[in-house]
């Protein structure tokens, strides 16, 4: 070893090209470069040039083999006379705020069953993270085998346990019991992330000062109130912010349960944008739907960029 | 008396307290496995039990999915396509991480910030103009086109999830090395790679899991039969019309999730630990 460096260092005449190399590639500013090329033309190649393209298709009438021209803001104009748009915009919100709302407060409950001292403690831990594993195109079929309108198992179970008048709600045949069954499905594959995460968080909160303010005669709610939530805040903002990027953008489950049916009722931006931009062809229109998520993104990065990761480092 | 009993009655009403949860995370599994193994006179029969088994199990479900259906093509191109496309990640990520977390260069921090905003964009914002892309590099329904795309979700991924973990190697074990005589790729290779093996580990199971579990660019950039993946081929070639199904279908949805449930029951600390260090999507 310290021969060839000697070697490198004292080069006798002109040093072999290998070597060069060699030297070159141990220097950051080369080296670097050198590392993050792949990524970079990956990104800049199957990301931002596709951006661009999404802009431009968004502000054109292309449609499927023919050539397309530029036809300014009337996408986003139709768009907004649609009523199915219109439908859909009204429920990624509803969809979205009253998902992450329910996976917050599952997911805070959970988590504090999940930091006491239990039996079987790995194995609770493989069942609760267990619907975030599975591809969620496969088991939201299973859902849509418990919502089927003749052999519902949840119905079954409600009318069984007289909750439910039988034959029980058509679930996926009504607009807002779809939309509970596409909420109560997304919240049954987020709510594991929103538990393990916080879990991490509550691990991390020292022990000192819960026995501190219990020494001072405070009862477990105000422990709560005081101490567990202000110090779950940086790490609930994360996940919050992280869930409601990927909730809005959600596909699988609303196309495999309800196909945005009844009626648009559960349609979210990029079911929508499938249909207008795949099945019937209207390229520009759904490039304009599926653009919407990027205000939500913009957003999203911003605020991670600016609160959340300040507070990290 | 009262005090020695009371931290165990604490214990089991907090395990009670568990029960809704575990019992919403399994029923539906528990519930998909025993429609894929009931006979089809008990599945449709609308007066029969449905949470048992009363008329014996039967495997036919899984036969007629084997030999009637694709589905062993369907699943060899999501191995396929998911080793290629994990694999190359890996590689490009491992050292884009490296450069991130270690080295002094023009445009370090905007790449960064880069990485970190491709990491957030969901595939449901680029799946249109990347199925033209896909089509004008001649890969219109092939799979080798989700080899090609499934990279720019997976490389933003492994980039950061590793990142974290090159950072938590101490620079002087390294500058040890280089001290030595070692070059920085051989410092890289045979200290920092070895130390990092959990992340690497970690970062290859996340790959590969979002990359088995990944749906719209599937759906959108494949169609026939010989090239779709698992999830593809089980959501849309299994269900024909009015014919009762739901036996293969969700034979079909057990047997799709298997690989990741073999990696999972094996790996379960590293997703636990991989989804507190970041693991979002």
């Amino acid at each position: 070893m310290a021969v060839r460096v000697e070697e490198i260092r004292v080069p006798r005449g002109r040093p072999r090209l290998a070597d060069r190399v060699r030297g070159w590639l141990d220097r950051e500013a080369i080296l670097g470069p050198v590392f993050v090329t792949p990524a970079l033309l990956l990104l800049l190649l199957l990301v931002a040039y596709p951006f661009l393209m999404a802009l431009y298709f968004s502000l054109s009438n292309a449609f499927i083999g023919r050539p397309s021209q530029f036809i300014g803001i009337q996408n986003f104009i139709k768009l907004w006379e649609s009523d199915a748009f219109r439908q859909t915009f009204q429920n990624a919100f509803v969809f979205t705020g009253i998902a992450v709302l329910f996976k917050v407060v599952l997911g805070i409950a959970l988590a504090l069953l999940l930091n006491q001292q239990l039996w079987f403690k790995r194995l609770i831990r493989g069942v609760v993270l267990l619907p975030w594993v599975i591809p969620t195109a496969l088991s939201t079929l299973g859902w849509w085998w418990m919502f089927n309108s003749l052999y519902s198992v949840v119905n079954w179970t409600g009318i069984a346990l007289g909750i439910m008048d039988p034959p029980g709600p058509n679930w996926l045949g009504q607009k807002y019991y779809a939309m509970a069954a596409v909420i109560v499905v997304n919240i049954w594959r987020g709510l594991p992330f929103f538990a393990i995460t916080i879990l991490a968080a509550l691990v991390a909160i020292p022990r000192e000062l819960y026995e501190a303010a219990e020494a001072d005669g405070a009862g477990a709610n105000a422990r709560f109130w005081h101490i567990t939530l202000p110090l779950l805040k940086p790490v609930l903002a994360v996940v919050v912010l992280f869930s409601t990027i990927f909730t809005f953008s959600d596909f699988n489950i609303v196309y495999v349960l309800t196909r945005g049916g009844p009626v648009n009722s559960t349609h979210l931006f990029a079911t929508l944008s499938r249909v207008v931009g795949i099945d019937t062809g209207r390229i520009g229109e759904g490039a304009a739907i599926s653009l919407y998520l990027f205000p939500i993104l913009v957003f999203v990065v911003w605020a991670q960029l600016r609160f959340v990761r300040k507070q990290a480092y | 008396m009262a005090v020695a009993r009371r931290p165990l009655l604490r214990k089991t009403l907090l395990h009670v307290g568990l029960v809704p949860f575990l019992l919403f995370a399994l029923f539906p599994f528990y519930h998909m496995t025993l429609t894929s193994l009931k006979q089809d006179r008990e599945l449709y029969d609308r007066h029969a039990v449905p949470l048992i088994i009363r008329q014996g199990p039967t495997l036919e479900h899984y036969a007629k999915l084997l030999q009637e259906t694709e589905f062993l093509t369907w699943t060899k191109n999501s191995l396929l396509v998911t080793a290629l496309a994990t694999g190359a990640s890996l590689l490009i990520g491992t050292v884009a991480a490296y450069a991130l977390a270690r080295l002094k260069f023009f445009g370090v921090g905007s790449f960064g910030t880069g990485i970190f905003v491709t990491y957030l964009v969901p595939t449901t914002l680029l799946f249109l103009p990347l199925a033209q892309v896909v089509n004008w590099l001649g890969l219109g329904d092939s799979k080798w086109a989700l080899v090609l795309t499934y990279p720019t979700f997976l490389v933003p991924f492994c980039t950061w999830l590793l990142m974290g973990y090159f950072r938590t190697v101490p620079k002087e074990v390294e500058e040890c090395a280089m001290v030595d005589g070692a070059t920085r790729i051989q410092a890289l290779w045979r200290i920092v790679l070895p130390i990092a093996v959990p992340g690497l580990v970690c970062a290859a199971l996340f790959a590969f899991t979002l990359s088995w579990n990944e749906f719209i660019y599937a759906l959108t950039f494949t169609s026939s039969s010989e090239q779709i993946t698992a999830s593809v081929g089980v959501t849309s070639e299994l269900i024909r019309g009015d014919i009762y199904f739901w036996g293969e279908l969700m034979a079909g949805a057990i047997l799709g999730s298997v690989p990741i449930v073999i990696l999972y029951v094996f790996f379960l600390d590293y997703y636990v630990s991989g989804l507190t260090a970041g693991a979002i999507k």
